[in-house]
């Protein structure tokens, strides 16, 4: 080892990096009123005067979203608060409708839990400080410039998202790497699946993601200088944000200048964060609690009730499945996609597990990703691929006609698999009596191949097995086909 | 003077159960007396006349059929313009939301409207309830119909001047630290605060959200009792709402004193400040109602000196938040500018008045980063320890007694110069505020000058029943005309 | 306790007030005298002593998580200032929040 380095390129620095993550439930209704939550829509259709801050509105509690809350505090392993408020975080701003966010502050529902990730095969246990409640905000649409905040001529206000309740989770500085960063924050996306408690869209915004990540020279314990990355929209784009977050901060330590403690938003086109706003002009937000609103104080029995109904979490939902047979990277798809409810219920109607994993990995994920649709979204119910799978199993039809089922399911033609199956025509022919006749033709049709098996030439058979299919467009069994070939050619 | 206009609500009902008056002849009586006199009392800043007569009309064509009518069928009620009234503009007293108009009803209009009363229009007020005069709306100050030249008392100014001056037999206010009681003393008027969570604080624009309470004003002990039995009651739409029914308070109204354990609040008739000509009729009150036989209990609220300082921590810190959504942007005033955020800032400048944009600054301050645990935190354990007082003298009587507010009605402009002077007239009603427990103002008299002077009577947690029966027996004892002194001239044309 | 007019600026702007040099001069003399009055309520609050943020104690008071009809759109924005396409329009925004 070169001992002539200079000092600085010496110095290795370690990243530190905790996430703060924001899940929008998918209750039926606002946190705090009664508006449906949904996509679409006309702006500020589904407002009311509570969510639009109207003088006079005052919120009260939806208890789903407090269940919700308590649920993947249970699911993380944290204690539920006997006691949790909410505090009003005041600042303005147009997207807010009463101009004070309605939050949890110093006493959350959900405290001190954790999450186990496996990255390039070593487990790591990662601290959750917190999980707490809280309402979202609305949308602004910037017109004129380039549609950016920054630049543009006024903006636009929809309150459709106001007050759509949101969990935020926030864990210990305990991930080390942009890989761990996402790991965590794919971990955390399947429990949340499991519960069903959001569809959890990186893309959509349903589950965003803020990073803050520092650096501190290796082997020290003091935390350097804090920096939020915001915007991250995938977990792509968790990891790159993070990596160049890392780099941009060594590069500043290495040419001797302090890190700034500020807000940098991630450019997702450029793979770069600029600065959103500095730390020193952060609003005193004044909290206080909420006097509209009430202490929730859970008690034993409904922590009970709700623990006693948590589902499978995805850790025993890999080791279950791995032990079913399915190969790991399967099994991480069907997690991470949220397809194992459709498995869990094609199995529960007696599916093959390795056929009906394959349709879903291979054949729905793909037919997915072509039309641009999450798989989650996929409308197939676990009835219609155990019918599916049911028909593989049993001959009917082959893996390859079997995808053209899934996908006529996928678009929507009525009826089920096997009377989509039976419409088209593509059930396999199984029947030996007209296989046979098929069979009889072909071989009279082409002596001198028939001639060459008989000689021997076990590879000359392919080209009338090709034949018989042809013949009968596809449908007919492989494997009977061969049969009857080697009966008809070998008496 | 019109004998319509000097009815008791209770009398109202009857006349037209009886058939002696209709609920448009009622309401028209009442609307034509707004209109004689509102130019000198500004009680109003709108009158819905046309709903108004519609509504008594509907009442009357109901009556006519038979059909059910509600507990306040064709009875004129004045709504403070802090409830939300659909498409009727309601302001708050403030210049921010000059000409708004709710897209909904607030709950306590919608009960009235469902008990069949007859809403006569907004009544003025100090700009989003903060003021103890009426001087603090944006849209010029009531008179006190007892003597123009003084104010009714505030922040229920004009539903205090719209009652004492014939314009209506019942009125809704607000109270958050004596915004009833103290301008139904000055104005010589039953004045009712009820439990915090009795009657909802839904539709009613937040100015302090832990204190504020709606509750009625009339000139009978048994009108205020009527018009809280139609407005109380749980509303889901507001969490801090308390999950009962609406008390009975008619029934055990006429049941008088006898055996009743009335504590005299030591500290309060040892206050520097109260006005000689009301400590008499205080007392002269008191010394009444042991003759009815009540037993008379000496008191001591230890804590209550502190109850002012801790109002005036907690009530602005909550409205310096309430108030955040008065930002130019989703209904009300808007100053243009080139930024949001600006446009903000001078809408908010514009539109405010002095008085709460003191208070939007003294609560900022008390809530902001360092300050909170001092002020904001302290004020709460100061509210801890009077609830603990009450607790302790709540043992040894049933309702406490002593001065609604230390003076009687002042002049205009006396105390625009110093908000502290201001402040000091509700130290009295403030305790109770802070405990969450009922408490009424009830006429007692006049001191010398001829101008009202308010006893109040206090109870704990619910218990209004009891709180009104007291009031009952003492009103019947003194018999006083509660019509005001004036009232007739207010028709003559101005000089 | 007495104010600076720094102070008084500092939260006069976290409290979005465009306030006159007279008004911020003004003030800084009554909110002194005020606070200075309600700073008694530090004499008698000891850590003893815990805070009433509600005087009346309720716990757990939740809504069914059933919708209710919203406002018609035109509605929503029939109070606003200014409105365009069914939204609230505002002055472009100088920061992002939150």
């Amino acid at each position: 080892m070169s001992t002539t380095t200079s000092v600085e390129q010496a110095t290795r620095y370690e990243a530190v990096i905790g996430l703060e993550v924001h899940v929008e439930l998918a209750t039926r209704t606002k946190m705090f009123c009664g508006c449906a939550i949904g996509f679409g829509g006309e702006p500020n259709s589904r407002t009311c005067p509570v969510c639009l801050g109207m003088p006079g509105s005052l919120p009260v509690v939806n208890g789903a979203a407090v269940e919700s809350a308590i649920r993947l505090g249970l699911a993380l392993g944290c204690e539920i608060a006997p006691t949790s408020q909410f505090h009003r975080k005041n600042y303005f701003y147009p997207d807010m409708p009463k101009d004070y966010q309605i939050s949890q502050y110093d006493v959350p529902i959900c405290l001190r839990g954790e999450l186990r990730i496996t990255v390039d095969g070593r487990e790591r246990t990662i601290g959750i400080t917190r999980v707490h409640m809280e309402e979202d905000t609305g949308k602004s649409l910037h017109v004129g410039g380039s549609g950016r905040i920054a630049g543009s001529d006024h903006s636009l206000v929809d309150y459709n998202r106001a007050g759509i309740p949101l969990l935020e989770v926030v864990s210990e500085p305990d991930l080390r790497s942009a890989e761990e960063a996402r790991a965590y924050l794919a971990e955390l996306r399947a429990v949340v699946l499991a519960l069903g408690i959001s569809d959890a869209k990186l893309e959509e915004g349903s589950m965003r993601c803020d990073a803050n990540v520092s650096l501190r020279p290796v082997g020290h314990t003091v935390f350097g200088t804090r920096v939020e990355v915001k915007n991250m929209n995938s977990l792509r784009s968790l990891g790159r944000a993070i990596d160049h977050e890392i780099e941009r901060q060594t590069r500043v330590l290495t040419a001797g200048d302090p890190v700034v403690q500020e807000t940098r938003h991630w450019d997702e086109d450029a793979g770069v964060t600029s600065p959103l706003r500095s730390k020193e002009s952060v609003d005193d937000y004044r909290y206080f609690p909420d006097p509209d609103l009430l202490p929730v104080e859970p008690d034993a029995d409904w922590i009970d009730r709700l623990r006693a109904e948590l589902p499978e979490l995805p850790a025993v939902t890999r080791a279950r499945l791995a032990g079913l047979g399915l190969p790991a990277p399967q099994v991480a798809v069907l997690v991470d996609t949220g397809l194992v409810r459709v498995l869990d219920a094609a199995l529960a109607a007696g599916a093959a597990p390795a056929l009906a994993a394959n349709l879903l990995t291979n054949d729905l994920v793909g037919w997915a990703a072509a039309n641009g649709t999450d798989p989650a979204d996929a409308p197939l119910t676990g009835a219609a691929l155990a019918e599916l799978v049911g028909l593989v199993a049993d001959g009917t039809l082959s893996t390859k006609l079997a995808r053209q089922v899934l996908e006529a399911v996928l678009g929507g033609e009525p009826g089920g698999p096997r009377a989509i199956a039976e419409a088209r025509g593509l059930v396999q022919i199984s029947d030996t009596a007209e296989l046979e006749a098929v069979v009889a033709r072909v071989v009279a049709a082409d002596p001198a191949a028939a001639q060459r098996v008989r000689d021997g030439n076990a590879k000359a058979i392919g080209a009338l097995v090709g034949a018989v299919m042809r013949e009968t467009r596809g449908r007919a069994n492989p494997r009977l086909v061969n049969e009857l070939l080697e009966r008809h050619l070998h008496p | 003077m019109h004998a319509l206009l000097t009815a008791s609500a209770p009398e109202l009902l009857a006349l037209q159960e009886a058939g002696d008056a209709s609920a448009v002849d009622i309401a028209r009586a009442h609307l034509d007396r707004i209109a004689a006199t509102d130019d000198r009392v500004h009680a109003f800043l709108h009158v819905t006349a046309d709903a108004a007569l519609a509504a008594a009309a509907d009442v009357d064509r109901r009556r006519a059929a038979g059909e059910p009518l509600g507990p306040l069928a064709g009875v004129p009620v004045a709504v403070k313009d802090l409830f939300a009234t659909c498409g009727v503009p309601t302001t708050a007293g403030s210049r921010i939301l000059e000409g708004h108009r709710p897209v909904y009803d607030a709950t306590v209009v919608a009960r009235l409207h469902a008990a069949d009363a007859v809403v006569l229009g907004k009544t003025n007020m100090d700009e989003f309830a903060m003021g103890s005069s009426g001087e603090n709306s944006a849209y010029g100050p009531s008179r006190n119909p007892w003597d123009l030249d003084r104010v009714p008392g505030g922040s229920s100014a004009g539903s205090a001047a719209a009652v004492a001056a014939l314009q209506a037999p019942l009125a809704v206010g607000t109270d958050t630290g004596g915004s009833i009681r103290q301008p139904a003393s000055l104005s010589g008027l039953v004045g009712v605060k009820p439990t915090y969570g009795l009657v909802s604080r839904y539709g009613m624009f937040a100015f302090a959200s832990s204190l504020d309470q709606a509750g009625p004003f009339a000139r009978d002990v048994a009108g205020a009792a009527l018009a809280l039995e139609v407005i109380a009651g749980h509303d889901p739409l507001d969490s801090t709402s308390i999950p009962q029914a609406a008390p009975d308070l008619l029934a055990g109204l006429e049941r008088g004193v006898e055996g009743l354990r009335v504590g005299v609040v030591a500290e309060f008739l040892a206050t520097d400040g109260l006005a000689p000509g009301v400590k008499a009729r205080v007392e002269d009150a008191i010394q009444r109602l042991g003759k009815l036989g009540a037993e008379l209990v000496d008191v001591s609220l230890p804590h209550a000196q502190y109850a002012l300082p801790a109002y005036y921590v907690i009530a602005p810190s909550e409205c310096s938040s309430n108030l955040s959504r008065y930002d130019g942007v989703r209904y009300g005033l808007r100053v243009p500018a080139e930024t949001a955020e600006q446009m903000m800032a001078v809408t908010r400048e514009a539109g405010f008045g002095r008085e709460v944009k003191r208070r939007i600054m003294i609560g900022t301050y008390a809530l902001s980063a360092g300050y909170y645990d001092a002020y904001y935190v302290s004020a709460q354990r100061v509210r801890t320890l009077v609830t603990r007082d009450f607790a302790d003298a709540y043992r040894r009587c049933d309702v406490l007694v002593g001065p609604t507010a230390p003076e009687t009605a002042f002049r205009l402009g006396a105390k625009t110069a110093d908000p502290l002077s201001m402040y000091l007239n509700d130290v009295f009603s403030i305790p109770s505020s802070l405990a969450g427990a009922p408490a009424l103002s009830l006429p007692v008299g006049a001191d010398e000058r001829g101008l009202p002077v308010g006893l109040q009577i206090m109870a704990p947690v619910l218990g209004e029943a009891t709180m009104l029966r007291a009031a009952r027996a003492l009103e019947a004892d003194l018999a006083l005309d509660p019509v005001p002194s004036g009232a007739n001239a207010l028709e003559a044309p101005r000089p | 306790m007495s104010l600076t007019t720094d102070d008084v600026r500092h939260v006069a702007r976290l409290a979005r007030l465009a306030l006159t040099d007279g008004e911020v001069e003004e003030l800084r003399g009554e909110l002194s005298a005020i606070l200075a009055h309600v700073e008694q309520v530090r004499e008698v609050a000891t850590p003893d002593v815990p805070p009433t943020s509600h005087p009346y104690p309720l716990v757990n008071v939740l809504r069914a998580d059933e919708p209710r009809p919203s406002l018609p759109p035109d509605e929503a924005v029939s109070t606003a200032p200014e409105a365009e396409d069914g939204r609230f329009r505002v002055p472009r925004m100088s920061h992002s929040e939150g």
